[in-house]
């Protein structure tokens, strides 16, 4: 599902990122976990295309995603891959439910109300389809924005940071979202994170140190 | 779709600057189109009023002013002519046909115009219910005229004196409406038409009126007249001057310098070859006579007299003439002259080579001015260019800051998307569509305001127009196209494609990574 081998990523002759190997298999959750500066960003950039490596491969569901041009790789994360910020990006013009449809949308998907509505009422958003992001709480502004990553039925879901910003208790809560919509979608979760609280969560963990 | 729905969402996030772009833009386009649709009509109407009227004789002077006042009835007339002096060039080979106009009074605003039938076909105006005239003080009117309900078939009026309101009337005699005429879109639909007979004969009697006043005036009329060919050009001007505050001097004044110019005229004839030996001892008779003629009334049946010893003149003149003497049998108080005078004379060419030669020589001649109506216009519209040129820069300027604007909001908004639009990347859209997005968010604030500004300019436009008709009988619609239009509009949406080029060059190049990092 995702396999990655000698990826190495720097500026100016300064490695950021150097790992020999990686695999993640379908349906799989993974924690990256490192300290601020460790790279682990950077890392998940180079695996949504974001970022050309400086040598490597990364193959993402047998296709070699280094060999892509720009429009390709915008095109196939579109596809096949979902993601989930810290800072949430949600569209403060649309709806929460155009929020959602504008993955199906970007993603070249026959808009499916019902996937959407599924989701809606799965992440507890059932009757907040017709509000503007400004309104939620922002537990809520979260959910739809995980809902926003899984609506096209990635194969893979990157998250960066996703409970950095929550409480104890919040932060159990969106992980745990995260993986069960992750599972239920049948997609691989990698969630990249210096939270330690994210550690045992999840079915493995993954650990990075700065580079020297 | 998407982009679209997506780039009309983002509009209504702020929506007090698309409406204020919207606006501008809309401002800009409205005085654009205003000035496109005025200025092309004006060029119409001013065409149409002048079809079929290749030169106007009339009195020296402003030969702008001859042609508004003949062609337009939008100014005072320069001063009479003799007819007979206009007729020796309606008879020219080169030009098919000459109708006369005598201007000077009005009804309500409406311009009096003795004239013959044929002024009507100039137009192609058709009756729409009555007759045209066939006795003086019988009228026909034109369409507004019968429209704004100032007159009807049947009604009878009193022309007053003077080309505006409120002048000296002529109760003494009306006219009766025997005639209204179909609508021709030109200036006709606001005149009253009437014979030459009418004006001349109501004009005779205006003359009896002021009788008293020519006597205190002698003097300074003396002291005019050896001036008088010199300043020509002066004269005519203080002349208009008093024209528009003395409506009732300006009838006294008009007819001392006729007489001034009906001298200066037997001189010139005493000087100049004549073909026609007839002619001459016509003149004389007329020089004969002129004494006597704003002195007393009781001469006047002298004059009717002489009229008809003249009788074998009248057979070579045009049919209008036959119909004058006709006309003088059945009222023997008017006195028919040789020195009968008219506006002005409206010309067809028969041949298009008249225009090089004609006009040169009826003005190297001196007595007549010959304008042409072409050449006026186009000085005018020139004249009139340079105000349109001027509010047509300052409409630009309202569209290139309206430019400016959408590109300054589109910027500006710029920094606070930027996570938003990594995030659409992020999404699947390519750096393309990014672009694509911000011009057309761009193109829309430009479509709004566009469609807004041709909206209002056409309807403002039309707003012009009622009220011009009402006040000046220039015809106007806001109900119509005109080419250039499309040209203005295509540019607008250029502009508007400009203003969002920066704004969506930037988006394309957003740094995905470092804007998600940075937001």
């Amino acid at each position: 599902m995702l396999d990655v081998q000698a990826l190495r990523f720097g500026y100016n002759g300064q490695d950021v990122v150097n790992i020999e190997n990686f695999q993640l298999r379908p349906r799989e959750s993974m924690a990256v976990i490192g300290p601020s500066g460790c790279g682990k960003t950077t890392f998940l950039h180079l695996l949504a295309g974001l970022l050309k490596p400086s040598s490597g491969t990364i193959r993402v569901l047998d296709n070699d995603i280094t060999a892509m041009s720009q429009a390709e790789l915008d095109r196939f994360r579109g596809q096949h891959i979902g993601m989930v910020f810290q800072r949430l990006f949600l569209m403060p013009a649309l709806t929460v439910r155009q929020n959602i449809e504008l993955a199906q949308q970007m993603a070249r998907r026959s808009r499916d109300a019902s996937r959407v509505d599924s989701l809606l009422e799965q992440l507890g958003l059932a009757g907040f389809g017709q509000q503007k992001p400004r309104k939620l709480s922002q537990g809520q502004a979260q959910r739809v924005a995980i809902a926003r990553a899984l609506v096209h039925a990635p194969a893979l879901v990157l998250a960066d940071e996703p409970t950095s910003a929550l409480d104890d208790e919040r932060a159990d809560d969106a992980l745990t979202l995260l993986k069960d919509s992750a599972e239920a979608s049948g997609a691989s979760l990698l969630v990249v994170t210096h939270d330690q609280r994210v550690r045992g969560k999840l079915d493995l963990e993954f650990e990075m140190e700065p580079l020297k | 779709m998407t982009w679209l729905r997506l780039a009309l969402a983002n509009l209504t996030l702020s929506p007090l600057t698309t409406l204020v772009n919207v606006l501008l833009m809309g401002l800009g386009t409205a005085s654009i189109v205003l000035l496109l649709l005025a200025g092309v009509q004006l060029t119409e109407t001013m065409s149409r009023d002048a079809k079929g009227v290749d030169l106007v004789l009339g009195a020296q002077g402003s030969p702008v002013q001859l042609i508004l006042s003949a062609v337009y009835h939008a100014d005072v007339p320069p001063g009479n002519i003799k007819l007979a002096d206009a007729e020796r060039w309606a008879d020219d080979s080169r030009v098919s046909a000459a109708v006369p106009v005598s201007l000077g009074d009005s009804f309500r605003g409406f311009r009096i115009v003795g004239t013959t039938h044929q002024y009507a076909e100039l137009y192609n105006a058709d009756l729409a219910s009555g007759k045209m005239w066939d006795e003086s003080m019988e009228a026909v009117v034109g369409a507004a005229i019968a429209e704004s309900g100032a007159l009807a078939l049947g009604s009878t009026f009193a022309g007053a004196h003077g080309l505006v309101e409120g002048g000296h009337s002529h109760d003494e005699q009306l006219y009766s409406v025997v005639g209204v005429l179909a609508p021709t879109g030109s200036v006709v639909d606001r005149l009253v038409l009437t014979s030459l007979e009418s004006v001349w004969e109501l004009h005779g009697q205006e003359a009896h009126a002021h009788e008293d006043h020519e006597d205190d005036h002698e003097g300074e009329h003396d002291a005019h007249e050896d001036e008088h060919d010199a300043h020509e050009d002066d004269h005519e001007n203080k002349h208009d001057a008093h024209e528009e505050e003395h409506e009732g001097h300006e009838e006294h004044d008009a007819h001392e310098h006729e007489a001034h110019e009906d001298e200066h005229e037997s001189h010139a004839d005493e000087h100049a070859d004549h073909e026609d030996g007839h002619e001459d001892e016509h003149e004389a008779h007329e020089d004969e006579h002129e004494p006597h003629e704003d002195e007393h009334e009781g001469h006047e049946d002298e004059h009717v007299g002489h009229e008809d010893e003249h009788g074998d003149d009248e057979e070579h003149r045009d049919h209008e003439h036959a119909e004058d003497a006709d006309e003088h049998d059945h009222d023997s108080d008017v006195a028919y002259r040789e020195d009968i005078e008219v506006t002005a004379m409206l010309m067809s060419y028969a041949t298009p080579m008249a225009a090089t030669t004609l006009p040169l020589e009826i003005n190297a001649e001196g007595s007549l001015q010959a304008a042409a109506p072409a050449m006026e216009i186009a000085r005018i519209l020139q004249l009139v260019g340079v105000g349109m040129t001027a509010l047509g820069a300052f409409a630009w300027v309202l569209v290139v800051t309206a430019a400016l604007s959408i590109f300054a909001a589109l910027y500006g908004s710029l920094r606070a998307r930027r996570g938003e639009l990594a995030m659409l990347r992020c999404l699947g859209a390519t750096r393309y569509e990014l672009l694509i997005y911000l011009i057309v968010e761009g193109f829309l604030m430009t479509i709004f305001g566009v469609s807004l500004g041709v909206i209002v300019g056409h309807i403002v436009m039309e707003l012009v127009g009622l009220w011009l008709a009402d006040t000046r009988g220039i015809s106007m619609t806001g109900w119509t196209w005109v080419a250039d239009e499309a040209l203005l509009i295509i540019g607008l949406f250029c502009v508007g494609v400009v203003s969002a080029i920066i704004p969506a060059i930037q988006a394309y190049r957003t740094d995905v990574a470092t804007a998600l990092v940075e937001g």
